[in-house]
């Protein structure tokens, strides 16, 4: 257990952007919350999932909705924690710590805003190793683990708890139409659990491996050495495309933010097209005409030059991009975990492969 | 075809008449406080060259670095109002909230957060409150706030509370400048917002420097159309440049470096471009400098504009130099080198002197620099070559020498050899590579359209026609015209598979009859 410095809540902005694979919102509005907080005393403690009793209870918190509508409604530090406040009120039961749910993104800072104003620490752990754009798409779905309750907060003073469901799938489809009503972004508190839950399902560590990651690419902007690479040294993955953004097509529908993207290849893929496909996050990525990587595998598409992520709401014409893949947490590989994260759980009738075995 | 371009640096004006693709003349003059005196000196020596009457010449554009300037050396800017719509989210990170607090302090006059602004979809997010609105306005109109920013949440795709909020403040601010954030385009309410709150910053700037320069054409003769040079390397009316001067803040940085690729005929280099008060560094691709891939800092404030990826840094031919020469700029003297430096008989020691001292150039009242310690010019000129050397490295995106284009009036500041450098390639004319560039700029065609009842192919390729047809009338050669920006948001709430798209297409300026 130990305080997490600001300088490292800016490397896990970095590295937690590169593991949203092109969702989760940009971590950058969270970590001007975070600096705003620090710069006010706030701080937050880090706790490993090991140190939490069998019996505590933990908040699992995400920002929830389309990417593209964070851009324009910026995340507030005191909605999220508010919505951790409501679900203890609701169950009459203290947090003993918060987690993120999803490390990929703006919602691996997400835990750390609630924290800051609820002065309890958080744990190095989150339930996809990833993003993903629903609800049964995490570990302790796979794991079968009670789905409900949940906490819904807007800003605006809307507030609503699903109480049952029976299903992930049913918590899915439920907490969706609150978050399209709320205007596609909610704050929400998921279903509790118990420290022991925490540590046979959580997938652990991940807030140290996005501030990892984060810190290979900020020592290497500073050195000025090839960010994807040093990506690449302190992860087992590899480049699957190198080109310039040639079109874009976006829709916001259903509470997601779903298109395609397509890609002209530059230096040794030139003459070649890639296309990927995108819900929140990449799902697939197809190299003229086949598919060459797909979830659960991890789609990171990056700057070229800055080495930074570049999500699915802000790719625009024209940037030049680098195109990585980084290994899924095992749990999705399995029968089980393809069942909820592999590529026809997003509607592309493919065989997974593993790009890195 | 001729062409005068000039271009308006902090220390200099330069003039240069472009005809059939080869500069017939280029002069410098030096830049007057009031613009307007330097432009007409310029124009003057131009004329005194032989190579230009009044008649016959076709177009002038103008490029600046004044804006830029303007903010890196926070000068001249105007105290600004910020009204924000779309309480109650976002309340956490007001407006300025990721400004560096020097700029803030200057910038920041009054931060108002109003509730209204619209949903992805179009829904109203909350009503626009108008009676918040005149009571900031009263507010503002207290604090002596001439300039307001507005920013409203989803506005690239519903503007109409943000045109709301223009009406009330201007019944409310006698004489306010108001920049809307959808003017500024893009979705990302943020850097949307710091490109308003720097536009409004520079309203009174560019109202007095723009109608300097029309001022001037008018006074020289010349019954030419005026143009002002843009970010991208396109030109745009005096009226439309006037409104938003972000979008000419880097114009002078693109303009020298596809001058410098003009005049050099080296498409793919690194550039330093050493005026009187900045540096830039940039890197040429194809002949266009290399954009920004994504955020751009200007000032260290984020926006997201289509821009050259550049390094400026406060190194120039009129930076103040310390006594000791152990540190040189970002102070420029600026358009007072002929009064201030040393070389002209005034007291302060700028970079102009130590190039006057080492011999690189000549300049001033002979003797001038004749009492400069030889220890203090050594340890400038080391300083300097570090600063080059150090920002070149920061420029670059892969490793090994590359070939550098020095171009400026103070390219005499970069030494033949520096570490990381092949080849330091120096070019006729390559002080004027800026006004070169404005003369040989873009035209430009856009569209920002809603379209219906159609495909979205369908609709991007009836928006590409457009925007051509719209470049080939602002006088593009068909055959260059290529689309440079493309976006597209679908409106769910309209009927008909409904997209606003907005499209823009450049092309060089076809060769005349």
């Amino acid at each position: 257990m130990r305080e997490i410095t600001l300088d490292e809540i800016e490397s896990l902005a970095v590295g937690a952007w590169v593991l949203g694979t092109g969702g989760g919102g940009s971590p950058y509005l969270g970590l001007l919350n975070m600096r705003r907080l620090y710069r006010e005393g706030h701080r937050v403690v880090l706790v490993a999932a090991e140190d939490l009793a069998d019996d505590d209870w933990v908040a699992a918190v995400s920002n929830m909705g389309a990417p593209l509508v964070g851009q324009e409604r910026l995340t507030d530090s005191r909605t999220i924690a508010r919505a951790v406040s409501y679900m203890e009120e609701h169950r009459r039961t203290k947090f003993r710590a918060v987690m993120a749910l999803e490390i990929g993104g703006g919602n691996a800072l997400q835990p750390l805003m609630a924290a800051a104003h609820l002065g309890i620490p958080v744990v190095d752990a989150d339930m996809m190793g990833r993003a993903y754009p629903e609800a049964q798409m995490t570990s302790v779905a796979v794991g079968d683990l009670r789905p409900c309750p949940l906490a819904t907060v807007d800003c605006r003073g809307l507030e609503a708890i699903v109480e049952t469901v029976p299903s992930w799938t049913w918590m899915e489809r439920v907490s969706r139409r609150i978050c399209v009503e709320y205007g596609s972004i909610a704050s929400t508190c998921k279903a509790p659990r118990t420290g022991r839950e925490v540590k046979e399902w959580g997938i652990l560590g991940t807030t140290t491996k996005a501030v990892a990651i984060g810190r290979a690419v900020r020592d290497a902007q500073a050195r000025h050495e090839d960010p994807v690479a040093a990506i690449l040294a302190v992860e087992p993955g590899r480049v699957l495309f190198r080109g310039k953004v040639a079109d874009v097509e976006r829709r916001t529908t259903e509470g997601f933010l779903r298109g395609e993207v397509t890609v002209a290849g530059i230096d040794a893929d030139r003459g070649a097209v890639a296309r990927l496909a995108f819900q929140n996050e990449w799902v697939v990525i197809w190299r003229d005409g086949e598919p060459v990587c797909m979830t659960p595998d991890l789609i990171c598409v990056l700057d070229s030059v800055s080495g930074e992520a570049v999500g699915t709401e802000t790719i625009r014409y024209g940037q030049r991009v680098t195109i990585i893949a980084l290994p899924p947490p095992p749990v999705f590989q399995t029968p089980k975990g393809l069942d909820h994260v592999g590529p026809r759980a997003f509607g592309y009738d493919l065989e997974y492969r593993a790009v890195v075995p | 075809m001729k062409r005068i371009g000039i271009d308006v640096g902090g220390t200099n004006t330069d003039a240069v008449l472009v005809e059939g693709g080869r500069v017939a003349g280029a002069v410098k003059a030096p830049t007057t406080a009031d613009v307007t005196g330097g432009i007409l000196d310029a124009l003057a020596r131009l004329a005194a060259t032989g190579c230009v009457g009044p008649a016959g010449v076709d177009a002038v554009m103008i490029g600046t670095t004044h804006f830029i300037n303007a903010v890196v050396q926070r000068r001249h800017l105007a105290k600004v109002g910020a009204l924000r719509i779309g309480l109650p989210a976002s309340a956490s990170l007001p407006p300025f909230c990721d400004w560096p607090e020097d700029l803030a302090a200057i910038v920041r006059g009054h931060v108002a957060m109003v509730e209204g602004g619209h949903e992805y979809d179009g829904r109203p997010f909350m009503p626009l409150d108008r009676a918040a609105i005149r009571r900031e306005a009263a507010a503002m109109r207290t604090a002596g706030i001439r300039s307001v920013a507005v920013s409203s949440i989803f506005s690239p795709l519903d503007p109409s509370h943000e045109h709301e909020a223009a009406e009330i403040l201007r019944a409310g601010i006698p004489d306010v400048a108001v920049t809307l954030s959808s003017d500024l385009g893009r979705i990302g309410l943020l850097e949307r917002e710091n490109a308003g709150l720097l536009n409004a910053a520079l309203a009174d700037l560019a109202r007095d420097t723009i109608s300097a320069f029309g001022a001037a054409i008018a006074a020289s003769g010349l019954s030419a159309p005026l143009y002002i040079t843009q970010n991208d390397g396109t030109v745009v009316g005096a009226a439309e440049a006037m409104r938003l001067p972000v979008y000419s803040f880097a114009s002078g940085a693109t303009n020298s470096m596809r001058g410098a690729a003009y005049l050099s005929g080296l498409p793919d280099a690194m550039v330093a471009d050493v005026g009187g008060t900045t540096t830039d560094f940039g890197e040429l691709r194809h002949g266009f400098p290399r954009e920004a891939n994504n955020v751009v800092l200007i000032g260290g404030v984020r926006t997201l504009f289509r821009m050259p990826d550049l390094l400026s840094i406060g190194l120039g031919g009129g930076s103040h130099v310390a006594p000791d020469g152990s540190a040189v700029g970002p102070v420029s003297v600026g358009y007072r080198l002929t009064e201030e430096a040393r070389v002209f008989g005034g007291a302060q020691l700028t970079t102009t002197d130590l190039g006057v001292a080492a011999g690189l150039l000549a300049l001033g009242r002979p003797g001038g620099a004749a009492g400069i310690d030889p220890a203090v010019r050594a340890r400038a000129f080391a300083r300097i070559r570090a600063m080059l050397e150090e920002s070149l490295d920061r420029t670059k995106t892969e490793a090994g020498d590359v070939v550098l284009l020095a171009v400026g009036g103070g390219a005499f500041l970069v030494p033949d050899a520096l570490d990381g450098v092949s080849r330091v390639v120096r070019v006729p004319n390559g002080d004027c590579a800026n006004a070169v560039g404005a003369a040989i700029a873009q035209v430009s065609g856009e569209v920002d359209r809603i379209f219906r009842d159609v495909s979205r192919e369908e609709a991007l390729a009836e928006a590409r026609e457009i925007a051509t047809a719209r470049a080939v009338a602002s006088g593009a050669d068909p055959a260059t015209v290529a689309v440079v920006d493309s976006e597209d948001i679908p409106i769910a709430y309209l009927p008909g598979n409904a997209r606003r798209i907005r499209l823009r297409c450049v092309g060089d300026i076809a060769p005349g009859p």
